[in-house]
């Protein structure tokens, strides 16, 4: 109450030397005072009607990437990627466990950072989004016609899979590079032997162009610094890839104070064309690896898990040219790329200035040989060399920037808590709003394109405090939606989200929606236990494994009634949607089952485990309300003594 | 207490509303707007109602007497949302006597509007992201600022110095450490 007292009291203190009134000042101009202001009606999207822009806000912590429609902000799916979800049995029924396998077992969480769309020619293309699981490194990617998570490679010999996972151009590769240096390959070693002996590794996953599948074509093996974050070159620097590193010291312990002696660390160059070519020629070594693969196929509606046993690795002084450090002030965050390929942003996260080098200059530095030493063989470029200029203190904590198109570019401030709007080229000021509070990344649609949409920006928010309703010690983190069509960024609107909004990837909704899958074809139902039809129901016992092929569509299940089942019983409940109807998905669970529930779409096929362990008649039934009987829905399972000699039968609607 | 309270937010709101009024009759033409001004005082995170949570270095400021001078000027700099920030942010606190030693009408001068970029770049020098106890620094050379300059430390005995400032107490914070420091620690 004292501290509040006082904080009043210096809030009337500054009342006097306040000078100006902002509401006084603002109403003069056109649309930014609070009552004239046009902002709901620019975020207002009438019932029925539809966003114009899609994102894709990743979970953070939650593992998970959600769907917003901007400019409403409305939720429309969390689609599970690195976490089990039992709303949608991600992660819970047979089919989608193997996803979650790993080379360290199943892991049924992650940390997901960081959406990319990917693209065709520079431009966003709509066909699937990538993201990056931090803790255990995976990279997953989402189909865009089922909003499903189709396929996940797990990334080895990396640690803290953080520069992740951006594409490049023509999504020729999905990048994912290590946050954490670790002993390549691991094994056990003195912590404090760590210089020179640990190594980053930075992975060039390839993406099939027909059916986006992923295979991880190379590593390339960084000295031991910590790569923070991304992005690939485009247009003119198409072909190069830009990774900030901090702890370029490579301290292995209280890395707030160690990681921060030099005055400056690198953003690292990689010439990756350069590099293929060297790999395509054969180049590299195969190194023994244990790494997971895992695969949905849309047919079978179910995924396999494949351990993988080697990968090239690339030791980047195998391959001269290819490879430069470029010097940037304190501990870079931020690595982001102007649509036009020229300028690379590096945010020094302790640096109260932004650092923009310049592609051409750096080419010209590469060229000339103006070399300034080398890290292990790679050469330095000189700082002065590359720079193309400065930012000078637009703000405290710099974090993230993206671009317009037209020439602007937006970035984030951490600690002075806002959006600061620049000018490439001249490096100017323009604008500056705040964030409530402390946000982290920006998103522009395109905005990791050569076409950036440049309509909105949304920034994602760590703290709330105040800003909604508590809900205790853990309130919501937000998103916070800007108008930057003017001059000067317009606050249209904040909106809660799922987990920690780290970052997300925008585009225009006419790219994805009218290739939005409505139902999966029975026809193409290739699932190993599908029954298509009532009349392919069955139940089969192999031993203690009883497997029910059964199916569902409004308002019952085929069959209904199950009997000759015993205690110690393993019964596999493989049920078929036979709905052929637009959003008509029905769910499944049976009591005592330790697992979720089923929720499947229709023509689709999913399957969970019951261990029944006790005698009785059991119901289950649909979990999810599909039609005018769905209390109807509902079946019973005999479950007799483990020497009971009831025969196996079923049926449905016989008495 | 309370009623204290209302009246003095009442008196706040009075002022704010005849600032408004002045504003309005004394500007015919429309302020020339740069991007450093434009700063809502009731938004922001400085701004957030919470007696629960242990103190932030702004609130320790605020809650010191020796630091008025310092206060003021955080207020005239704009930097209380920054300061209240997760951080964790280290603020070296000039005293008010540590103020009053600077020559005579230099905090006058830097507390003058057009001032404003020139006060909070040497605000700035007196943050670093971090929070070390006075024990810990010891083991730095030199601490990177917020003003994008770095300050020296230097041990003495059983003294601690920063930026030639010596550390004279130092109060552990919700959102990291205020070390008070005998001198203000000038921006080369």
């Amino acid at each position: 109450m004292k501290t509040m007292f006082k904080f009043f009291a210096g809030l009337f203190a500054v009342s006097m030397i306040m000078t100006s009134c902002n509401n006084g000042a603002s109403n003069t101009k056109s649309n930014t005072g609070a009552l004239s202001s046009s902002a709901a009606e620019k975020v207002y999207v009438a019932p029925g009607e539809h966003d114009e822009f899609y994102a894709f806000v990743s979970g953070g912590f939650s593992g998970q990437l959600a769907v917003y429609g901007l400019p409403s902000g409305r939720l429309f799916k969390v689609i599970p990627v690195f976490s089990q979800d039992a709303e949608k049995a991600w992660g819970y029924n047979e089919e989608t466990k193997p996803m979650l396998e790993t080379s360290h077992g199943f892991v049924p969480w992650d940390d997901a950072h960081h959406p990319d769309i990917s693209q065709t020619a520079g431009e966003i293309d709509g066909r699937w989004v990538f993201i990056n699981g931090n803790n255990t490194p995976r990279i997953a990617k989402i189909d865009l016609t089922t909003f499903e998570t189709t396929e996940i490679i797990e990334v080895p010999n990396s640690a803290g899979n953080h520069s992740s996972s951006f594409v490049t151009e023509n999504t020729e590769y999905v990048v994912a590079g290590t946050r954490f240096s670790v002993p390549v390959p691991q094994r056990d070693m003195p912590i404090k032997d760590y210089k020179g002996n640990f190594k980053g590794a930075l992975s060039f996953i390839s993406v099939n162009p027909e059916d986006g599948r992923m295979d991880l074509k190379f590593q390339v093996m960084m000295p031991g610094f910590n790569y923070d974050l991304s992005h690939p070159g485009r247009g003119k620097s198409h072909g190069w890839f830009f990774f900030t590193t901090y702890n370029s010291e490579e301290a292995s312990t209280l890395l707030e104070v160690n990681a921060s002696q030099n005055d400056k660390d690198f953003i690292a160059a990689i010439n990756w064309k350069k590099i293929e070519e060297y790999v395509n020629n054969g180049g590299g070594t195969m190194m023994p690896a244990n790494y997971a693969h895992n695969v949905y196929d849309e047919h079978t509606h179910t995924a396999t898990s494949t351990m993988k046993k080697e990968v090239r690795v690339v030791n980047p002084a195998e391959v001269p040219g290819a490879v430069y450090l470029l010097p940037t002030p304190k501990s870079p965050h931020g690595c982001d790329v102007d649509p036009s390929g020229e300028y690379i942003v590096g945010n020094g996260k302790l640096s109260a200035n932004l650092t923009v080098h310049s592609f051409t200059k750096m080419l010209d530095a590469i060229e000339n040989e103006k070399f300034d030493g080398d890290a292990y063989g790679i050469p330095i470029l000189k700082f002065e060399d590359v720079l193309a200029g400065t930012v000078e203190q637009p703000g405290l904590g710099p974090l993230h920037t993206e671009f317009d198109g037209k020439g602007n570019a937006y970035t984030t401030f951490f600690i002075s808590s806002e959006v600061v709007k620049w000018k490439l080229d001249t490096w100017e000021v323009i604008d500056r709003k705040p964030t409530y509070y402390s946000v982290g990344h920006l998103m522009i649609p395109g905005g990791n394109s050569q076409k950036p949409f440049g309509k909105y920006v949304l920034a994602m928010n760590k703290i709330t405090k105040d800003r909604y309703l508590p809900t205790g010690p853990e309130v919501t983190q937000s998103a916070q939606l800007y108008d930057i069509t003017g001059e000067k960024m317009e606050l249209l609107l904040d909106f809660p989200t799922v987990g920690e909004p780290h970052y997300a990837a925008g585009c225009p909704a006419d790219l994805i929606k009218p290739r939005s899958k409505k139902i999966f074809k029975l026809e193409e139902n290739k699932h190993k236990y599908a029954a298509l039809s009532e009349a392919d129901t069955k139940v089969v016992r192999d031993g203690k494994e009883v497997h029910v092929y059964m199916t569902m569509i409004r308002s019952h299940f085929a069959p209904d009634n199950i009997e000759g089942i015993k205690v110690g019983d393993k019964v596999y409940f493989h049920i078929t949607n036979l709905e052929q109807d637009y959003d008509v998905p029905h769910g499944v669970s049976m009591i005592g089952a330790n697992t979720s529930e089923l929720l499947i779409m229709p023509g689709q096929t999913e399957t969970f485990v019951w261990e029944p362990k006790q005698v009785g008649v059991w119901p289950f039934y649909c979990t999810d309300f599909c039609s005018a009987l769905h209390q109807e829905m509902q079946g019973y399972v005999r479950v007799s003594p483990r020497n009971s000699n009831i025969e196996l039968s079923w049926s449905l609607g016989e008495d | 207490m309370k009623t204290n309270i209302k009246l003095l937010f009442s008196a706040f709101l009075a002022l704010l509303i005849m600032s408004c009024n002045n504003k309005n009759t004394q500007q015919e033409a429309p302020a020339k707007q740069t991007a450093t001004e434009e700063v809502d005082k009731t938004k922001g995170q400085a701004f957030v109602k919470d007696d629960e949570s242990k103190p932030n270095v702004l609130q320790i400021a605020i809650g010191s007497k020796d630091h008025s001078t310092l206060v003021a000027a955080v207020q005239a700099a704009d930097l209380e949302n920054a300061l209240v920030n997760a951080g964790p942010l280290m603020v070296f606190a000039p005293t008010n006597d540590a103020f009053a030693a600077l020559p005579e009408g230099t905090v006058d001068n830097l507390l003058k509007p057009e001032n404003k970029a020139k006060l909070a770049f040497i605000l700035k020098h007196h943050v670093t992201p971090g929070n070390y106890s006075k024990d810990f620094l010891k083991k730095f050379k030199k601490l990177g600022q917020a003003s994008n300059e770095n300050v020296t430390v230097e041990v003495k005995g059983d003294d601690v110095y920063v930026g030639g400032a010596k550390i004279i107490a130092s109060v552990p914070a919700g959102n990291g450490i205020v070390h008070v420091v005998d001198k203000v620690i000038i921006p080369e």
